[in-house]
């Protein structure tokens, strides 16, 4: 478990802004009508989009819309990790992975690096721009070590690459996600050694087939709605 | 041929995302083709084949599929059937759900109307983990291409009415079991639930529901299409079908692949992830099937195969097929102690031994790693591991001490060098011997 508290400064109000409610509402609707607490971390996701982070004000206003009491949305907001509960740096949010297999392929030299231009983790740099942490597994080991920045995961990176992709950030661009090593996707290095055959490409696959194993009397009765 | 299935036996034609990812792609490469066909076939008729092409699980449980969805009631009543896809894909070592989502989506969506039919679901739910922002982006775009084509939805062209919806997920690993995924998709802390009632008697809202993985899910259209004995004829009796694998750690080329189960760990590693770094010889150990389950040391990786059998005969399990490969160089402690961080921050907080025992287990290793315990807190670790073991709600209890156990079943040679090395002064300290401090 990991003890997160909401932070000292709270701002005095919160708003949602019309396409963040809009957001919301398709989330709601996603659910069987009087299960919009289903929406829950979806809409305080949006909301920590729309201001970067989890504030009180903000909890007590996805109660009131959800119609569910303050304590279970602030909860969720303290049980969940990917919630900020304290504003992060205005530039970027930089999630640097550290598990077992990102840290076999060298992640503590990413957090070194961080650590070095930032400062302490799970704090705002001197200038404001940059917040940065250890996340747990991100779910990109093939791709690793990776980090995550404003939602988007920068894999195969080496302390040199991620240096440089967080200069970027700082000087305004917006660097392309992905493998820093040109890889496409998940694929290994290099050539592509397996789905080489281009027959699986060229459309014979979708001409009409016959299903195998089929009763010997097709069933006659449609599918009841 | 690299490793020893054949790229026409290939499920997951994209998996690289080299080509379209969108319906025109999708159906150029076979999916949605003759999906009406086998909607037109009874609950009963799926539900066999899939028992039949011995698909099991793909989450890492390795349940067989067609059984478990037969649990399902026969009779739909006022209170609706529900698929949920888990999709909260965060094992460490696990990355290959996210590959389906974001390059073959709708393999998933065809799967999701099929195994909505077979335990007469109307609705499916993906739930999709928080951090997966680009794939959920993905999915979204594929869920409206398909419903745009009248493939899914009220009144579409396969005669079966039903909706793929997407649910989001928070980035809480233990929303990867079953019964805590279903607490959260209601709006609630992710803490499991105790069984009975099972999810298919009582699951989200009260409602009959069964969980399945992405990659469950996702090969049942083309299982159906090839037949299930297509799927049988690969692997072993046990474990059958293809798979995604994955590998991280001390390779050359670390990737995703589709490959036969039972393809051996060695010519998995050799062929498809570009051999471990400075040649076999230099393997350590794997762990085979993501963080939870126990490792193997080089010697057994020399003829061990990747099914459920054999993995489990040496102590360890396939669990999502996706391994961790470690070197001579690497500190197999500190990998360790890391995943005890890993179970630490992750578990819920909901029984007492997980809670303080995930804290209490990666406090020792920590001073494991440095050489700092005494040489009887070894068996007071392994001790304390087997309380945690199989006394909590779920599996993560079982997951945080079952790293530690095959650390300690084959490298307790290691540690005990360590303390004693620490005790002659010379502490270890991040993979250096360095002198103890004043």
């Amino acid at each position: 478990m990991s003890v997160r508290r909401l932070a000292q400064n709270q701002p005095a109000s919160f708003a949602f802004k019309p396409a963040t409610l809009k957001a919301v509402q398709g989330w709601m609707g996603n659910f069987p009508a009087g299960r919009q607490q289903s929406a829950v971390i979806a809409t305080l996701w949006l909301v920590q989009k729309q201001e970067g982070w989890v504030s009180e004000p903000a909890i007590r206003a996805v109660a009131e819309l959800l119609g569910m009491p303050v304590i279970r949305v602030l909860e969720i907001a303290t049980f969940y990790t990917m919630f900020m509960l304290e504003p992060v740096g205005e530039v970027a949010l930089v999630q640097v992975c550290g598990t077992t297999p990102c840290q076999t392929r060298g992640a503590e030299g990413l957090l070194a690096v961080c650590q070095r231009k930032f400062g302490p983790s799970n704090h705002r740099s001197a200038d404001g721009k940059f917040y940065w942490q250890e996340v747990e597994c991100m779910g990109a080991c093939a791709n690793a070590p990776m980090a995550a920045i404003n939602d988007y995961y920068y894999e195969d990176l080496t302390p040199e690459s991620f240096e440089k992709l967080l200069d970027d950030f700082a000087a305004g661009k917006k660097p392309k996600p992905g493998s820093a090593i040109g890889r496409q996707g998940s694929a290994p290095e290099g050539a592509p050694i397996t789905l080489t055959d281009a027959k699986l490409y060229d459309g014979s696959l979708a001409k009409k087939i016959k299903i195998p194993n089929l009763p010997e009397k097709p069933s006659k009765t449609k599918a009841p709605a | 041929m690299v490793g020893i299935l054949a790229d026409k036996d290939r499920i997951f034609l994209n998996i690289y995302g080299r080509h379209d990812w969108g319906l025109e792609g999708a159906k150029a490469r076979g999916c949605w083709n003759g999906t009406k066909d086998i909607l037109a076939q009874t609950p009963d008729w799926i539900c066999d084949q899939i028992k039949a092409s011995g698909l099991r699980g793909r989450g890492g449980a390795g349940f067989a599929t067609g059984l478990k969805w037969t649990f399902m009631p026969k009779q739909e009543s006022e209170r609706p059937h529900y698929l949920l896809v888990n999709a909260d894909e965060s094992e460490p070592g696990a990355c290959k759900d996210r590959d389906i989502l974001r390059n073959d989506p709708h393999l998933l969506i065809e799967g999701c109307l099929i195994a909505c039919r077979a335990m007469r679901a109307h609705t499916a739910y993906i739930y999709i983990r928080g951090e997966y922002v680009f794939e959920r982006e993905r999915m979204t775009a594929a869920i409206k291409q398909a419903y745009d084509a009248k493939l899914i939805g009220k009144g579409n062209v396969h005669g079966w009415d039903c909706d793929v919806r997407l649910a989001h997920g928070g980035g809480a690993y233990i929303c990867g079991d079953e019964t805590a995924l279903m607490e959260s998709f209601e709006g609630k802390k992710g803490q499991p639930r105790l069984k009975p009632p099972f999810p298919a008697g009582a699951g989200i809202y009260g409602c009959p529901t069964t969980v399945n993985n992405v990659e469950t899910i996702a090969v049942v259209g083309t299982i159906l299409r090839r037949g299930a004995g297509w799927f049988a004829q690969f692997g072993t009796e046990k474990s059958t079908g293809t798979k995604l694998f994955a590998g991280s750690g001390h390779l050359n080329k670390p990737c995703v692949v589709e490959d036969a189960v039972g393809i051996s760990v060695k010519q998995l590693i050799e062929d498809h992830f570009g051999g471990v770094r400075g040649g076999w010889s230099n393997l350590k150990a794997v762990i085979p099937g993501g963080i939870s389950v126990r490792m193997i040391p080089a010697d057994q990786c020399e003829d061990a195969i990747m099914t459920y059998e054999d993995l489990q005969a040496r102590g360890s399990g396939l669990g999502t097929g996706t391994m961790i490969v470690f070197d001579k160089d690497a500190d197999l402690v500190k990998a360790i102690a890391r995943a005890s961080y890993f179970y630490k921050h992750e578990s819920c907080g909901q029984c007492t031994p997980c809670r303080e025992g995930t804290g209490w287990m990666w406090r020792v290793m920590e001073r494991m790693v440095t050489g700092e315990a005494e040489m009887s807190e070894i068996d007071l670790l392994l001790d304390v591991a087997s309380q945690v073991e199989g006394h909590t709600i779920c599996g993560l209890g079982d997951a945080a001490a079952w790293p530690i156990q095959g650390l300690f079943r084959h490298f307790r040679h290691e540690v005990e060098d360590r303390i004693t090395q620490y005790r002659a002064g010379k502490p270890h300290v991040q993979g250096h011997t360095l002198q103890a401090a004043e």
